[in-house]
């Protein structure tokens, strides 16, 4: 890959300084560190899909691109901006290039305002020189895109389902023309029968508009078929990240391997027989992890050496921050 | 690029479609609030008062402070309420016509009560959406001044302000408005918090939306249901403040009226036997409360969050 990458991570950093409650106001604050060197690059029309389990930091990452939470590290924007160090103002002109999905889908719209309100309102930002018509028309244009019927145009969210609701989610994102859309656990709220149409849409809509897209997900399973490239994330570091086939296939790192088993496998015999490798132990708090490598609370392969050294992974395809990384044992 | 003219043809026809209303939630609270019985009888009696207050005016037969001679010195033997003489309301101590008086009376109460609490919505809406979506040094500040502001004992204060720059209805207005804010800025404060971390409102952020643009077009809607129960609630809660006043002998002066001065004047009298001098402001001033408290405890289920 020579070409340069629509995004390029570098050591992102995100930390938060909170005080505990009751704590008196002259206690030191304590930094919870909720990204913590995170590095990728991410190509033009790619799939990211970003696992790991909640309160790992998936979200913060996500909203660290956007200045939603304050950063440290580089975000190059197509070989050129550090999205990071752009003020308020200058920040503005890429919120169009770059949109959320969010998580909760009736949550993430105002209740006040009809769906075609909803929809134009990222156009309405960014193009307040088109007429009311034309924003109407793009609109009905959208949600007839996303499968939503273009007369519902001045209904409320809450006389959609989850899944629509998510469908009106996805069409504000598009409305504008993104060049990134960062998904983030897009389906964890919705029933599962549901979440395959919207998985399904989301590919669709990835395909036609050529989209880029970083794929949030608690779970594994979610991002399979929507994803080029995993990157597993624990406790705000990267574990493993490969492309898609290649870390379901030949996972390296013990968190991953674990993860995977927890994945139900559709054909019932394998299912049987596959080999559960349960995580022991709490996620250690994100205030005080671990030294060295911070999965080792919860490794069965872990050595004195994992207690001392962060591990850090060889360049190549597949990446994994992990000293002893083979495949799965029992 | 080949546009496939089916699809095309299809895409136009379903844009075509004629559009569906939608149900917003204010209709459902409306409909809501009309199934509630005390509330809409609350809301018929206020538009009775209202209809009293702004007419009552032509069907008087004298004005508010002419002088019936006729009856002066008999009050309590002639001054009783009667079609014949055009008195329906009797006279108060002086002979002058108790109808057109209570009907000004009303004029000026309820005007107290809707411009102190129409201040409140203005400024305590704006005021605390703004401390509460800004955050950080800013609220603290703004909610400190709203505490020490609080802690001013206002009704001491007000006494004062009429008493130095002399009892004037401006002054009244002025003092009402200085304290009527202050509770809604703190209910609105606090709604805000806890809409801020809606998704609703980061999705807005993300896509750069200006904050003033977020608390007008995302928040201040959200907040107005609070908003109107409150401010349903203030208004005789202002007109009690007023009435407090006025019966302190502090309030509006003559020949304008309010009903605490009228229901002051009436106690004074009732041991002459002039009952009807209390009787009809008091009867005005308690169904006006009463009335106030229905339709905002209605609107109160109306808008409750939990049946969404
Ligand atoms: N605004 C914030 N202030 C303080 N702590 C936060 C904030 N946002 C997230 N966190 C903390 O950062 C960690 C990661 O959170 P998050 O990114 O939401 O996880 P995920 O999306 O993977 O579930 C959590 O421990 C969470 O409590
Ligand atoms: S570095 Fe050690 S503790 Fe960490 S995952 Fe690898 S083996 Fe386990
Ligand atoms: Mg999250």
């Amino acid at each position: 890959m020579t070409a340069t990458p629509l995004l390029r991570v570098e050591d992102l950093h995100v930390s938060f300084s909170l005080r505990r409650e009751g704590d008196w106001p002259w206690t030191p604050l304590r930094r919870l560190h909720a990204v913590n060197g995170v590095t990728f690059d991410l190509a033009e029309g790619e799939v990211l899909g970003i696992v790991g389990e909640s309160g790992c930091g998936k979200s913060t990452l996500a909203r660290a691109l956007i200045q939603m939470v304050p950063a440290t590290g580089r975000a190059i924007w197509e070989g050129k901006t550090d999205l990071l160090s752009l003020n308020r103002h200058a920040m503005l002109k890429y919120r169009a290039d770059i949109q959320m999905v969010f998580q909760d889908p009736l949550a993430s719209l105002n209740p006040r305002m009809t769906v075609g309100e909803i929809i134009a309102e990222p156009l309405r930002t960014h193009h307040p020189e088109l007429d009311t018509s034309e924003v109407k028309l793009r609109v009905k244009e959208l949600m007839d895109r996303v499968g939503l019927l273009p007369n519902q145009i001045n209904r409320y969210p809450h006389e959609f389902s989850g899944g629509q609701c998510q469908r009106i989610g996805i069409a504000r994102a598009l409305v504008v023309g993104p060049k990134l859309v960062i998904c983030d656990e897009p389906v964890s709220a919705l029933d599962v029968s549901i979440q395959a149409q919207v998985i399904n849409l989301l590919m669709e809509l990835q395909r036609d508009l050529k989209l880029t897209l970083i794929f949030i997900a608690h779970d594994l399973s979610v991002v399979k078929h929507i994803s080029n490239r995993v990157m597993v994330l624990y406790l705000g570091q990267m574990m493993e990240m490969a492309a898609g086939r290649e870390l379901y296939g030949n996972s390296q790192h013990p968190y991953t391997q674990a993860l995977l088993s927890a994945v139900p496998i559709p054909d019932p015999v394998r299912e049987r027989e596959k080999v559960v490798i349960p995580l022991t132990g709490d996620l250690p708090s994100p205030f005080s992890p671990p030294s060295g490598c911070v999965f080792r609370t919860r490794c069965a392969r872990a050595q004195g050496i994992c207690a001392e050294k962060v591990p850090v992974p060889l360049p190549g395809d597949h990446l994994v921050a992990c000293h002893f990384p083979g495949p799965a044992v029992v | 690029m080949v546009i496939d003219s089916t699809r095309m043809k299809s895409l136009a026809d379903r844009l075509a479609v004629d559009e569906v209303k939608g149900r917003s939630l204010w209709a459902d609270a409306r409909k809501r609030f009309l199934k509630n019985k005390a509330a809409v009888g609350g809301l018929i009696v206020l538009l009775l008062v209202l209809v009293f207050a702004a007419f009552g005016g032509t069907i008087a037969q004298y004005s508010n402070e002419e002088l019936d001679f006729s009856i002066m010195g008999q009050i309590a033997e002639k001054g009783g309420p009667s079609l014949a003489n055009g008195h329906y309301f009797g006279t108060d101590d002086l002979g002058r016509d108790l109808f057109a008086r209570t009907v000004q009376g009303t004029q000026i109460s309820l005007a107290v009560g809707i411009v102190g609490s129409a201040i409140a919505v203005l400024v305590g809406t704006f005021y605390g959406a703004f401390a509460g979506y800004v955050g950080g040094r800013t609220d603290n500040i703004m909610m400190r001044t709203v505490d020490i502001l609080m802690s001013i004992p206002y009704m001491f204060v007000l006494i004062l302000l009429l008493v130095v720059f002399g009892r004037s209805i401006i002054m009244l207005f002025v003092g009402i408005g200085l304290i009527s804010w202050l509770d809604m800025s703190r209910i609105v404060r606090g709604q805000t918090l806890s809409l801020k971390h809606k998704e609703f409102i980061e999705a807005a952020e993300a896509t750069g939306v200006s904050r003033l643009i977020i608390i007008r077009r995302h928040i201040v809607p959200n907040l107005l249901g609070v908003v109107a129960v409150y401010a349903t609630l203030l208004v005789p809660l202002m007109i009690l403040t007023e009435s407090f006043i006025s019966f302190l002998g502090l309030g509006v002066q003559e020949p304008l009226t309010s009903w605490g001065a009228l229901i002051s004047e009436g106690s004074g009298t009732l041991n002459y036997g002039t009952y009807w001098q209390l009787a009809f402001p008091l009867f005005f001033f308690v169904i006006t409360l009463f009335a106030f408290f229905f339709v905002g405890d209605g609107l109160r289920d109306a808008l409750d969050p939990k049946d969404r």
